[in-house]
């Protein structure tokens, strides 16, 4: 009776997360996903619960109730700080797998030697080796995101970096199939620790040379490995729902890191072996042109008379909190009469969606944010494309230097503006340490300060009655 | 036991239909997509569950209670992040 019961909840469970993920494919049903993924959670989790092997009841309530007791202050989290908590759960889920691996391992070593089938041996390694590698990993990419002091927020790179990397992860691969075929060997109990340990290394070797502006694509290939970890659990566990729900999440982070990597016209391979910080010391622009800078006054009335205004938010926006002001500079010009209009490039701060998030958080309704594939054609008509401490992704070295460690990559055609506006903190290049041939372009004004405070001041020119 | 290619076959389907339905969320939803399929993926508290409350060795049961600690805090801040992020879109 009860194994039928957990039968039908796993069906269930499946096909409500399915119809959860389905209805993300519009804001207007959305959170009818989420009602799904909670009830399709609780059916599982229930189900199990009720199975006759469960005994232990306490442990269960406790480590449930300190799950809440972490979890609803994690999900209040500022928004700008989405990225590191989505890091962290990555962390959470790979730990999950690694630990019920372990768990699962010597329950067999007890069990005898019958559990180690090949199958479910290679599973266990894999479980264990994508599950401690995504909670290093991704506890490292969580403290990069979150500044910590004593994580180096630079890619860190040294020679023969590639080489160690693949070299602790072949180690681990090596043992572990060692384990598969030998697993009753009286050497499994060492080897077993010693591949999780290779893996714990490995997440973090992983992570130490990757920079800001490839977290995007490398929190989407972490979520894939946590999703593909809960997968293995489920062929350990002999389990469909893991499997299926792991699948879910697995083929989601796919998609997202390709996504990312396109955006970004790289390969996988190059995100992960070939560190943003090793390539970026060639090309030189040939002629060093100056910066002209505009006044706010001058900004506003640029702004003010413009009929169509392209806003081009990037990671400066996030970092300064200015989303707020954004927000009123959108007000003060659609009631002008001026159509603003928010174009997102896919890799925009530091998570796949980070812009959007953002911008709706200030109730910026989603209509008027536009992905770069539609805005390009239209922005020889724009009259003003006001960049917010973006940079990399309005640089036209990706159309025009080969070489460059841009090169190739889809921009926002910012520079075919009529005018220029471009909000920068400092006169130092960006990120990636490439220098930008837009802010020096013939029509760009720049306006230099803190994103917040630069609108903020654009704002009041607004509303103070300098302008009407 | 034997039954992994059904296990197999069920992984193989249920990827398919994870990369036909992801591809067609919606951009605007690329951070919530990925916090509520880490609440999804979360769906290892059904391995914790079992590992911890079940008659296993005390070292054996901390290793459940800590992975099921670690999915429930995924389950409910990954949820509650989602619908916190999805209300603010508004059309307009």
């Amino acid at each position: 009776m009860t194994q039928a019961i957990a039968q039908f909840a796993a069906i269930a469970a499946t096909a409500l997360f399915i119809f959860a993920l389905n209805w993300m494919s519009d804001p207007k049903t959305a959170r009818r996903g989420v009602y799904a993924g909670v009830l399709g959670m609780a059916v599982a989790v229930l189900a199990t619960w009720v199975q006759p092997e469960i005994v232990h009841h306490g442990w269960v309530l406790a480590a449930i109730a300190a799950g809440f007791v972490v979890g609803v202050p994690l999900s209040r989290v500022p928004l700008t700080a989405v990225p590191q908590r989505t890091a962290l759960s990555h962390a959470f889920g790979g730990l999950a797998a690694g630990l019920v691996g372990a768990a699962e391992f010597s329950l067999w070593l007890r069990e005898g030697p019958g559990q180690f089938t090949t199958f479910r041996t290679s599973a266990l390694v894999v479980e264990v080796i994508l599950g401690f590698l995504t909670f290093t990993g991704s506890l490292m990419a969580a403290g990069k995101l979150q500044e910590v002091r004593w994580i180096p927020q630079r890619p860190v790179t040294y020679p023969g970096q590639n080489f160690v990397n693949l070299g602790v992860l072949g180690a681990a691969v090596v043992l572990g199939v060692l384990l598969v075929l030998h697993p009753t060997a009286p050497s499994a109990r060492t080897v077993f620790p010693v591949i999780m340990g290779l893996a714990t290394l490995f997440g973090v070797l992983l992570i130490i040379p990757i920079g800001g502006a490839d977290m995007p694509t490398v929190i989407s290939i972490l979520n894939a490995y946590a999703g593909l970890s809960a997968v293995a659990m489920g062929f350990v566990l002999d389990n469909r729902l893991l499997v299926t729900a792991g699948a879910l999440d697995g083929s989601s982070g796919l998609i997202l890191s390709i996504i990312m990597c396109r955006a970004m016209n790289r390969s996988f391979t190059n995100v992960l072996f070939g560190a943003f910080g090793t390539v970026q010391k060639t090309k030189v622009i040939a002629e060093q042109k100056e910066w002209k800078q505009e006044s706010i006054e001058g900004a506003a009335q640029l702004l003010e008379q413009a009929r169509l205004v392209v806003i081009i938010p990037g990671y400066g926006m996030a970092v300064a909190q200015a989303q707020h002001k954004v927000r009123e500079l959108y007000d003060q010009l659609t009631k002008r009469g001026v159509e603003v209009r928010f174009a997102i490039h896919p890799v925009a701060g530091r998570m796949p969606g980070h812009m959007n998030v953002l911008l709706a958080e200030a109730n910026i309704p989603y209509s008027a944010l536009v992905e770069m594939e539609e805005i390009n054609p239209e922005m020889p008509q724009c009259d003003v494309a006001l960049v917010i401490g973006a940079n990399d992704v309005v640089n036209p070295a990706a159309r025009t230097v080969e070489g460059s460690p841009i090169y190739g990559m889809p921009i926002i055609d910012a520079d075919k503006a009529k005018t220029v506006l471009a909000i920068k903190r400092s006169k130092n290049p960006g990120f990636a340490g490439i220098d930008n041939a837009l802010y020096v372009q013939d029509n760009t004004w720049m306006l230099f300060g803190d994103a917040k405070a630069v609108i903020g001041d654009l704002v009041k020119q607004f509303s103070s009655g300098g302008l009407h | 036991m034997n039954d992994y290619w059904s296990m197999l076959f069920v992984f193989v389907l249920a990827t398919f239909i994870g990369l036909g339905v992801i591809r067609r969320v919606s951009r605007l939803l690329y951070t919530p997509l990925m916090s509520l399929t880490n609440a999804i993926s979360a769906i290892a508290v059904v391995g914790s569950l079992a590992v911890a409350g079940a008659d296993h060795p005390t070292s054996i049961r901390i290793l459940g209670a800590v992975a099921l600690f670690a999915s429930m805090t995924n389950i409910v801040s990954g949820f509650l992040i989602t619908y916190r992020m999805l209300r603010m879109f508004k059309k307009q």
